[in-house]
């Protein structure tokens, strides 16, 4: 009998190997995540410039957009439970234009994340549906990049769109009696991103100037 | 590695011992992502890689895991490489990392991997080990795109939407043009199970069909018993 093979040494034999493969895989993960870091931040920096420029002209303003955001607190009329930013849009100094972060919870599978951009007139500039799990080929058409007109697509409409002109009830898909176009059989996103994108829009016009006046970085008081 | 080998491994990972249609494992993943054809062949292409990598890894330190606690040391090594595929698409490979990056962190979860590794990668070198697990991930590839390909046409009447993310300029096949009403069942759960069950019927018809025409022949001579498996090698790797 040979103590060498007792259940205690080799307890602590195979633990010290399991942990020794822990170290050595996670040493390779930290280095990983290390090297890549500063690649992936810019892509996410890159990325949230190409999602601005799409609802909201880059000619039509000439500040740090991405630098010129406030926060606002919890605001759950526009699904943003835990707070949002707001990007500020100017030309020369003078307020151009509003991009917020809004969210329907209403679609037919969990959260769609939007930005909409709204001009200090009240219009529109546009949408962006930018996270949503919306049924494959069926209600995931208010994303542009799904949608199968790409001449003409769905998320498009709302660039013609004006707060002033079209009171809250029409803030919905025609077949509710409202104002927007939807596809026929995938009502419930259109329907919910249309709503979304209703009160995203007046919770900017409601907050116009205090969310221009609000200092970059900052939070809006409310 | 003999071409022998090499043809036994090809042809166990691409219809024999297909992960998909005869192992049936990584089910999972398979019926969540095969809702369009794009998606399911993306997340095969970044599960062949996680595959290839993992058997050569388990392969090379087989001789330092302790047989006790090798279940835990696998799921281990499979984790943090999937770990290091997703951060390097995301910081190298960005505008691929764009379609894929959704799907990387399910293969963690797709059994198909571990079983690999278990019941090849820890009894065999590195170099064919990694053929595995290549082939492995190439039979699940041609699934997949079918099972995508049959639910996609069903379901939206499309193929290849959403191939633009992948290959600019690129747009989706309106196979029944714009007015096709759409079959939501074929891309819902359902859908999956529906279609992989025809799937897995013609494969076994077929396999019966190929066992009677090998039934039929003159008995090969007793060094080659592979003969009736090459005939029918080629529409395997054909579709």
């Amino acid at each position: 009998m040979s103590a060498r093979y007792s259940a205690t040494r080799t307890s602590l034999r195979t633990g010290a190997i399991m942990l020794l493969f822990t170290l050595v895989f996670t040493a390779l993960m930290a280095t990983t995540w290390d090297v890549t870091r500063p690649a992936i931040e810019a892509s996410a920096q890159e990325a949230q410039r190409r999602l601005i420029d799409e609802v909201l002209p880059p000619g039509s303003y000439d500040n740090d957009l991405l630098a010129d955001v406030v926060r606002f607190g919890p605001a759950p009329q526009i699904g943003m439970d835990d707070g949002g930013r707001v990007w500020r849009a100017r030309k020369g100094g003078e307020p151009v234009a509003l991009v917020v972060e809004g969210a329907a919870t209403d679609g037919y599978a969990g959260r769609i994340a939007l930005v909409v951009a709204v001009n200090t007139n009240g219009l529109l500039s546009g949408v962006r549906v930018t996270q949503h799990k919306e049924t494959p080929g069926l209600g995931d058409y208010i994303d542009p990049k799904k949608d199968r007109r790409k001449d003409l697509p769905w998320i498009g409409q709302f660039a013609v769109a004006t707060w002033k002109d079209v009171n809250t009830a029409e803030w919905t898909v025609r077949k509710d009696g409202g104002t927007f176009g939807y596809r026929t059989g995938a009502t419930i996103s259109a329907r919910a991103v249309v709503r979304a994108a209703g009160r995203s829009t007046a919770f900017v016009v409601e907050r116009m100037d205090a969310l221009f006046a609000a200092p970059a970085g900052g939070v809006l008081g409310e | 590695m003999s071409p022998q080998q090499f043809r036994e491994i090809a042809w166990n990972g691409l219809w024999k011992q297909n992960t998909g249609l005869a192992q049936l494992l990584g089910l999972c993943p398979i019926l969540a992502v095969s809702t369009s054809m794009v998606n399911a062949v993306s997340l095969g292409l970044a599960t062949i890689l996680v595959m290839a990598l993992s058997n050569l890894a388990v392969s090379a330190l087989r001789n330092f895991i302790p047989y006790e606690i090798r279940i835990p040391v696998f799921i281990l090594i499979i984790a943090a490489l999937t770990t290091v595929v997703d951060l390097s698409f995301n910081a190298f490979f960005h505008d691929l990392y764009l379609v894929l990056g959704i799907f990387i962190p399910l293969i963690v979860t797709n059994c198909i991997v571990l079983a690999r590794v278990e019941a090849y990668a820890a009894k065999n070198d590195p170099l064919t080990s990694t053929v595995d697990g290549i082939m492995m991930g190439i039979g699940l590839v041609w699934v997949l795109a079918v099972l995508g390909g049959m639910r996609e046409l069903l379901g939206a009447g499309t193929l290849f939407s959403g191939i633009e993310m992948i290959l600019p300029g690129a747009s989706a096949w309106n196979v029944f043009g714009d007015d096709y009403p759409g079959f939501l069942i074929a891309i819902l759960p359902p859908g999956a199970f529906f279609a992989l069950g025809v799937l897995i019927a013609a494969f076994n018809a077929i396999n019966v069909r190929l066992a009677a025409r090998a039934r039929r022949r003159p008995p090969p001579a007793p060094t080659r018993t592979a003969e009736p498996e090459e005939d029918s090698a080629e529409p395997a790797a054909a579709s």
